[in-house]
Formats: structure tokens, sequence, C-alpha cells
């Protein structure tokens, strides 16, 4: 982080410990904030991100719910009329849809419907992404479908650092904010080598956390790695997975890191595609409909005349998250390191990413 | 061998249709003053009958008996909540025809249902939360809101505080209780319980009142907001008006054939009631036992207000296509004007006089208002807010791409 100033006491964390500490602060900081969801109280969560939380600061203030998700966003919602700032969980972004009709329809309209009068201040946190065997209901990338409603922000952090920062200016925000956590990011960044051995945050640079209060600022991307080559549109897991493609492939890829994916940073996209005139596009949802859609059409708008080559998305491809087939269908290094390669070759014939097979009808 | 029938699918009908009279006889009825009054702090098993009764103050000669007429309610509550009821009555008439005369392109009438949002609103205090759906006008003409402000909403013109966003009736005005409506039925039937956990979170003393019809207990948010408002006992009244229709759908079809709305409540251990919600008096009475109950810890009450839809779902809907035409007629709970203007007759506290004094004042009243509200503009003339507010209030701040949306739009 470039940008990252001298910020205090600083301890190693997990993504777990830095979200919990952004929490913990912010409900000391602020006698309205409330946090509930299913799990999260006496028991701390199933991924342990409000442990201690309310033996700390009382069961007024963090406690566990029934389980609907419905119940607990249309609930919080109901706080935000009174005056609170609730910060909810969803166990999984995968069972987030009960609730669809609470988000959509009431969090992200209420302000507008209301000309203001009433506001809806609350932060959804959901454990996303997949990398983990998590099969269909554990592993999804629902990103596209917050990004499609207007009055949402939807955020990604990529690691413990932007995690508590991200989190706490989520927080703070006066929007509605869906605040998705890659869960396979939780104890340690993943570069997709799911068969070497998994390197712990305290080993990272990105690791070590400041103990107090800081924010990460919305609608600021990082640039995660300088590059000249091409720019890297990602966040979340592939955010590693690319910097080790770019190792990998030899591409000096320029890895764009958007941590906010709604609305976004559109001035430091578009200053790194003019840059590099490549454009790759990358994230585990699938494809078709996919957030990587819009990232196309903003970079083929913005930046047309700057492209040497066509913008390339990789992207899980079109069918439900499979269980055995895990590493055939997470973005792998090698897929990733092809697409790269590809683009350098600008090419500007109809690419077929990952897809070794020459294109022909069976039969 | 044993012969098995098939199967058959049962889909459950109106006794009327048009043509033919309804046989209300389904509706569970009790005589007046039948029924009992619990202790406050009651348990909801020991009132668990009365979730499959009725309660009901004024008999059929507008009398008040029984243990739910107060013999010292102030006359003057009832003289304003039946101006408030005819207030509404007349306010619906005038908007309905502005609605005919392209004025307006939607409105929502609330006929024979004055009584349920008067008499619980004025039952509530100052600084409560109403959560209501779109046909509880009343809760804010019962409180004397400006008839202006809310006509403007209806027209979208340029005073419309909701700037044009919002369909007509869908009124937000937070100063006085009323929770912005949305068009997404249910929702605010949970979003009402959260307010009233936050009220308790902060050991507040408000209590929040949640309104929805029968029609929408099918939706998932009414169980929601059931579970939690038992759960964390929270300091809600939950109104069901159970006015037999959902637009063409009787209320068999919301599921409430061969029971009742309020043994719902029984179900998820809330202390549950149902009313005769034409009964301004077992309205205000039990309405008031239930806002004691929540603002004294005691927990959420679940309350049945048994009704009739008078009028039409909408101005877009025409009920002689699945009911009979006559049916309000001959529904046994009556118009609650006429009810409450007998008894305030019977106890000296009103006269036809009055009433039409009353009323002809409240049509200039109207009237008046909606001259006023015209003269700001109506859809029909088109004078409605600036077209750049349209990407305003989507986000507190406007974020880029809506500030280039609106550039594009030329305004």
């Amino acid at each position: 982080m470039a940008t990252r100033k001298e910020q205090g006491a600083m301890a190693p964390m997990t993504m777990i410990q830095a979200l919990r500490s952004a929490m913990d602060i912010m409900l000391g900081r602020d006698d309205d904030l409330v946090i509930f969801g299913q799990d999260v109280g006496y028991f701390g969560g199933v991924f342990r991100c409000t442990e201690g939380l309310q033996a700390k600061h009382g069961r007024h203030r963090v406690f566990d719910t029934p389980i609907s998700e419905g119940g607990i966003v249309g609930a919080a919602v109901g706080m935000c009329a009174y005056g609170l700032r609730p910060v909810v969980e969803i166990q999984f972004a995968d069972y987030f849809y009960p609730a669809t009709d609470q988000i959509v329809s009431e969090a992200a309209r209420l302000r507008y419907r209301t000309a203001g009068e009433f506001i809806a201040p609350l932060t959804i946190r959901m454990p996303c992404g997949g990398g983990i065997y998590g099969g269909q209901t554990h592993s999804q990338s629902p990103e596209a479908l917050f990004i499609h409603v207007s009055g949402l922000r939807t955020v990604m952090p990529s690691n413990p650092y932007d995690a508590k920062g991200l989190l706490i200016a989520s927080i703070e925000n006066d929007d509605p904010v869906i605040f998705l956590e890659p869960k396979r990011l939780y104890n340690g960044p993943f570069d997709g080598h799911h068969d070497q051995p998994v390197v712990p945050w305290s080993k990272h640079p990105l690791g070590k956390v400041p103990t107090g209060y800081y924010t990460v600022p919305l609608e600021s991307a990082s640039v995660f790695r300088p590059g000249s080559d091409l720019t890297v549109l990602t966040y979340g897991t592939m955010v590693y997975v690319s910097e080790v493609a770019a190792r990998e492939s030899g591409v000096d890829a320029e890895i764009i890191d958007l941590r906010s994916l709604w609305p976004l940073d559109i001035d430091t996209i578009l200053a790194s595609v003019k840059k590099t005139g490549r454009c790759v596009i990358l994230h585990e949802a699938t494809l078709t409909g996919g957030f990587g859609g819009e990232l196309t059409a903003l970079v083929q708008e913005h930046c047309f005349y700057h492209l040497e080559a066509p913008i390339e998305r990789i992207a899980g491809w079109d069918t439900p998250y499979p269980h055995a087939h895990e590493w055939a269908y997470f973005p792998s290094p090698a897929r990733v390191a092809r697409a790269f390669r590809k683009v350098m070759d600008e090419t500007s014939s109809p690419v077929f990413q990952g897809v070794d097979l020459p294109l022909r009808k069976e039969g | 061998m044993r012969q098995t029938p098939a199967l058959r699918l049962h889909v459950p009908e109106p006794s009327g249709r048009p043509g033919h009279a309804t046989d209300f006889s389904y509706l569970r009825l009790a005589p007046a003053g039948e029924l009992r009054k619990p202790p406050l702090d009651t348990s909801f098993h020991d009132i668990q009958d009365m979730a499959f009764s009725l309660i009901r103050v004024l008999d059929d000669d507008g009398n008040a008996v029984g243990p739910w007429a107060d013999p010292a309610i102030d006359p003057e509550l009832l003289r304003r909540g039946l101006r408030a009821m005819i207030k509404t009555r007349i306010y619906d008439a005038r908007m309905q025809i502005a609605q005919r005369q392209k004025k307006i392109s939607f409105y929502m009438l609330s006929l024979g249902e004055e009584a349920i949002g008067t008499g619980q609103v004025l039952a509530l205090e100052k600084g409560d939360m109403c959560f209501p759906s779109y046909r509880q006008q009343n809760l804010l003409i019962a409180q004397d809101v400006p008839l202006v402000d809310m006509m403007c909403q209806l027209f979208s013109n340029d005073r419309d505080r909701l700037k044009g966003r919002q369909l007509p009736v869908m009124y937000s005005m937070r100063e006085y209780g009323f929770f912005s409506i949305s068009g997404n039925l249910a929702t605010q039937f949970v979003q009402a319980v959260g307010w009233a956990m936050a009220s308790a979170i902060k050991g507040d003393t408000k209590i929040a009142s949640a309104w929805i019809g029968d029609g929408a207990t099918a939706a998932a948010d009414f169980q929601t907001a059931l579970t939690f408002a038992h759960v964390y006992q929270a300091p809600v009244i939950l109104n069901v008006i159970n006015n037999q229709w959902a637009i063409s759908s009787f209320q068999g079809i919301a599921g409430g054939e061969s029971t009742t709305f309020a043994a719902r409540g029984v179900g998820s251990g809330i202390a549950s009631l149902r009313v005769d919600g034409n009964d301004f008096l077992a309205v205000h009475a039990v309405s008031k036992w239930a806002a004691e109950r929540a603002r004294s810890n005691l927990g959420p009450t679940l309350i049945e207000w048994v009704s009739y839809r008078a009028g039409p779902h909408s101005t877009s809907d025409d009920p002689s296509k699945y009911r009979p035409s006559d049916d309000w007629a001959r529904f046994p709970l009556g118009d609650p004007i006429e009810r409450l203007k007998r008894h305030l007759i019977n106890i000296g506290a009103w006269s036809d006089e009055e009433h039409q004094a009353t009323q002809k004042k409240l049509e200039a009243e109207v009237i008046a208002a909606q001259k006023e509200a015209e003269s700001y503009g109506t859809l029909a003339t088109g004078q409605t807010s600036s077209v750049s507010t349209m990407f305003e209030d989507v986000y507190k701040d406007m974020p880029w791409h809506l500030r280039r949306q609106r550039q594009q739009l030329g305004v």
C-alpha cells in the first residue's frame, strides 16, 4: 500500500482477526452499532469473526438470530429507521437469497424513495468465494447480483489490512454496504496452487495491521502490483492468482485490486489501461452476466483508442460451483497465465480462454 | 383389495361470486361484550381461545357493552375518531375522482376500514412508529396531517416531499410516526419488529406498530416478523387487517379457511386477539391494551382486525368481476362510521345535525386542500420536481457514474 501512513501500533492479524478488530473498535466508538446474525453471538461466528465481542460488549449489542436471512436484514432495516447502525452477517453469501427482497427493495431504496427521510446505513457481511471444496452452496460469488442494484455499495477486501480498514469505512458509510469476505483468504493468501502448502498471514506483509482505528476509503482501488504490459482488473482471491500468474507467465502485469466493486474507482482503472493498452478481467464468479461484463464495457467505452488487444475475461465457468471438480472450475494460475500471454500476442481472433482443443462441433 | 380414491387438490373458493350472495357464516363472530379482558401480563397460553373468537364492544343498538367497554372514555376522543374517519372517507372519495380525472395516476381507498388505523393511532403516543401498508391513510389523517402534504405526494407535484419518486399513496412522514410505504408487501412487518428491537436495545420507551393485510400474511416476512417479535419479546403491535380480500383473492386463498389469522400468532407464542375492526371502541380499547403491554416490556401482541374491503382494491381494480356487488351491505359487521355515529348519538355526544354539519365542513376542508395542492401542479400539468433530482438520494453522495448519467440526460 503505497499510501499507507504510520498508524500507530501494528500487530500480525489474519483476515478474521482484522475483521473482528474492526467490529470491536466500532462497537466501542459508536453506541448505535449493533451486530447480529446466525451464530455470531455467544459462539462468536462459524468463522470466529465475532469471537469475544458479545462477552465484551453485551448481549444487547452482539447477539444471535433465528435462521432467517430475510429476518436478519429486515430487522436491520427497521433498526436503521430507528437510528441504529447494524452490522449483520449472512453466514455464507450463498444464503443471502432469502433476504433479496429486503436488500434490493428496501435497504437499497430507502433513502431514494423517502428523499432522505429514512436511510439504511447498514453493513451486511457475507463470506464468499470458492477454493475450499465448498460445493454449490458454500462457494458462490454473487457480487454481480448486488452491483446491478442501484443504491447498494459492494466491497470485497483481499488482505487483513484492507479488510479492517474497508470494514470500518463501510460501517461508517451511510449507504447500505454489501461486504463480501473471501473465506479462502481468511487465514492466509491463496494463489490457486492448491497442491502447495498454504502461507499464513503472519508470513505476509499485508498481515500486519494497525491495532487502532483507521479506514481504507471506499471507491478507491489499489495498485496491488505495478506493471507495464497489461492491466488486470480483479479482487478477492484472484488478486493472488493473478500475481502468481504474472510471475509464471513472465508478463509484467499491473494488478488492480478494485476493493470497492461498485461504485468503483474508475480513475485508477482508466489510468492503468491507458498506460498498458491491454486489459484482463478476472473473477471467480460465473462469466455470463458477471461483473466482468460491466468492467469490460467500461474499459471499452473509455479506453477504446488505447486498447491494443481485445479485453480478455477469465471467470468461473457458467455452471453451478462443483465439488469434485473444484480445481477445474476455479480460475487457475495456469489459465490466467495463458490469458496473459494471449493478450500479449495481440490477437484479435476469437479467444477461447483456457480451452486447448480447437473449437468444432461434436459429431 | 382396498380401493384408494384418487387425490384431489383443494382450492378454496369464496361462497359469493358475482350474482351469488356471500355466506358470511365463516366469519366466527361473537356477540358484543362476550369476551373477557385479560390482564396485561397474560400469557398467550391463557388467551388461546380468543384468537378464534371476536372482541366486540358495540352491540347492534350502538351501546358499549362488556369488559372492553371503558366507561371513563372521553367522548371527545370518540368524536375525534369519528371526525377522522369521516375525513378519511371524504379524502378517499375526492382522490378517487381526481384519479378518474387523470390528475393522479393511481389511488387506493380504505373504504370500510377507517376505524382500525384511526382507533389505534389515537391509542399510541408521539414518537411511536407505525409501519403501514398502503391502506392506512387514516393513521395520518387521524393525526391531522396537513392534507395538502398528502395530496402533493399523490399529485407528484413540485411540493411532493418524495420528489415524484414514489407511486401515489406510498407516503412517508417520519414526524408523524409513519414509516415509508414500499410496494413490496410484508417487508415492513419485520422492519417494525427491528425498529421495536432497536427501541428496546436503546432502553427507550417507544413502541412500534406493524401493519399487514390478510393476503400478505402469506409472504415469508410475516412469519419472520412473528418469530423475531417472539424471540426478542419486541415492543410491537402486529396488526393484521383481514378485510377478506387480496385484490381478487378471497382470504381463504391466503390460508384463512377454517382458521383465523390471530391463530398464527398463538402458534408463534405471541398473545393474539381477534377483534371487530369496524367497532371503533373495540379497536381503541384493544390497541390501548396492546400498546400498554408493549410499553411495559410484556412483549408483542398480534391483533387480527376483522373488517371488509368495501371499495375496489385500487383504482385499477373492478371488484364486480369477482365478488357480489352488494357484498358490503350484507357484511355482518357493518360500517364503522355508522356504528360509532349511532353510539355517540346514544350517549348524547353527537347528533344527526352535527354529523351533517361535520361532513359538510370536512368536505370543504378537503376541497380547499385539494385546490391548494393542485395549485402546486398535478401529474396532468407536469409541474413536478426538477428532473435532475431523479439522480439524487440513490446514495448519500452522488457517485461518478450517476453524475455522468445526469450529464447525459442534459439536466
